[in-house]
């Protein structure tokens, strides 16, 4: 049953990738001063809106884990696979983000790397998760879990610290599209579209990779444990 | 004072009185990324006034984690940190004693070297200079509280040493950008560093704050 219905649903996400592909390249208007580049912007954002979004499941499972570690530790292994799907996922979204980054500013900056705020936030995040995971590497056991915890927290405390400090200093980065002044949000309905389909797709895509992550890291936790239980009694 | 925290805090300025280890090595270390620093980019004019701050807070940066490495290892050793484990104290005041000693060797490192420093990139302080005794204990001791809680941390890894600067950097950068633009600011006199001042004393609160909160988390991990 459960496969069947993960099976389903990867079919509704490349559905919806298709059309959110479709929507992007040849729905959306030809944009009236980046022209064509423009549509990375349909990736881009999405990914990084998923991206960000994946973080945050990341540190709740951190926060979870450290909650119930004592109390509940079936509820502890649980949110400590949601803490490391989170973040394995989110930093290939990450990735992405700062590969279409790049590959945009070329054409409408003129460059391919600038040290600005959102920019560099993201870097940071992205070289965090990334020691977060190397952590996970090089420990082992319920000590890891409760440390990668400790570092997940401390992680995403510091990105607020990284986004004032830097805005402080440079800021490049097109304002925010929505929720910044009076002029911003897409007024092109056609545009809002495919932004939005791309939204959906990306996400989707996303929650399934994240699933699939969360349940091998759960079968994973279940054979460790099968594991040392039978270690513990064939020296009985 | 408390008096754990006191003794803690005695017990590692004696050992460090005696042996000398993390001031020397910190010393040595930091003098050789000066000199490499200043060899690879010929620093000369308005320009070695700009990076100067930079050097310096990357000096120390890289220094200080080769110091931060022993303050552990150093327990381990006849089970010292077992020891202080089943100790009927709060983990937050060793915590808080080895913040302390290590802040004061990083800054002794600090105060021998700066000369040197000033001599080698032929600096000149064109801004207000007491600012400096502001900034750069704020900045150290940003390294320090949290270079001394992840070596708590990596300390129970496989690859001890190698995990520290892997996990510490980055959590560091803010800190990092404040400390050298701050500096720069106080040395070029171009830019106002009180607003990296802020942000250094904001970065300072939040993460020793969390640092004594989580310490006995990490400290008993098992």
């Amino acid at each position: 049953m459960k496969k069947l219905a993960t099976g389903f649903y990867a079919a509704i996400v490349v559905a919806l990738m298709v059309w959110g592909f479709y929507q992007a390249i040849y729905v959306a208007p030809d944009e009236s001063t980046m022209h064509e580049v423009q549509r990375i912007f349909y990736y881009h954002v999405p990914n990084a809106i998923v991206c960000f979004a994946f973080f945050a499941v990341s540190l709740l499972g951190s926060i979870g884990y450290l909650a119930f570690r004592r109390s509940n530790p079936e509820w502890a292994q649980r949110a400590d696979a949601w803490a490391l799907a989170g973040a394995e996922v989110g930093v290939v979204f990450c990735t992405v983000v700062l590969i279409t980054g790049p590959l945009w500013g070329r054409r409408a900056w003129g460059i391919w790397w600038t040290w600005d705020a959102r920019l560099t936030t993201t870097l940071v995040l992205w070289l965090i998760y990334a020691s977060y995971l190397l952590l996970r590497r090089f420990a082992a056991g319920p000590q890891m879990q409760t440390l990668a915890a400790v570092l997940g927290i401390f992680g995403a405390l510091d990105v607020p610290i990284v986004y004032m400090s830097n805005r402080w200093w440079r800021t490049q980065h097109p304002a925010p599209v929505f929720g910044g002044d009076a002029d911003s949000g897409i007024k092109d309905p056609a545009m809002l579209a495919a932004f939005g389909w791309n939204v959906l797709a990306w996400f989707a895509w996303g929650v399934l990779i994240l699933l699939l992550r969360y349940q091998v890291e759960r079968k994973h936790q279940k054979n460790a444990a099968l594991e040392a239980r039978e270690a513990l009694e064939s020296h009985v | 004072m408390p008096r754990v925290l006191w003794t803690h805090l005695m017990k590692d300025l004696r050992i460090e009185w005696r042996s000398k280890e993390a001031i020397n090595s910190m010393l040595f270390f930091a003098l050789l990324v000066v000199v490499l620093f200043s060899l690879a980019f010929d620093p000369r004019g308005p320009f070695s006034q700009s990076i100067a701050g930079g050097v310096l807070s990357v000096a120390t940066m890289f220094a200080s984690v080769s110091a931060l490495n022993q303050a552990w290892a150093r327990e381990i050793r006849h089970q010292v940190m077992d020891a202080q484990r089943m100790a009927p104290t709060p983990g937050a005041e060793l915590f808080l004693a080895k913040v302390l000693a290590n802040f004061l060797f990083v800054t002794i490192v600090q105060v021998i070297l700066a000369p040197v420093f000033l001599v080698m990139y032929n600096l000149r302080v064109v801004g207000q200079a007491w600012l400096l005794a502001v900034v750069l204990p704020l900045g150290t001791w940003a390294l320090v509280a949290n270079g001394t809680f992840f070596a708590a941390l990596s300390i129970r890894s496989r690859n001890r040493e190698l995990l520290l600067p892997l996990i510490l950097f980055p959590i560091f950068v803010p800190a990092l950008l404040a400390m050298v633009n701050a500096t720069g600011g106080i040395l070029t006199g171009e830019s106002d560093p009180g607003m990296w001042i802020k942000l250094l004393t904001g970065y300072d609160i939040i993460f020793t704050t969390v640092s004594l909160l989580l310490f006995d988390t990490v400290f008993n991990a098992e």
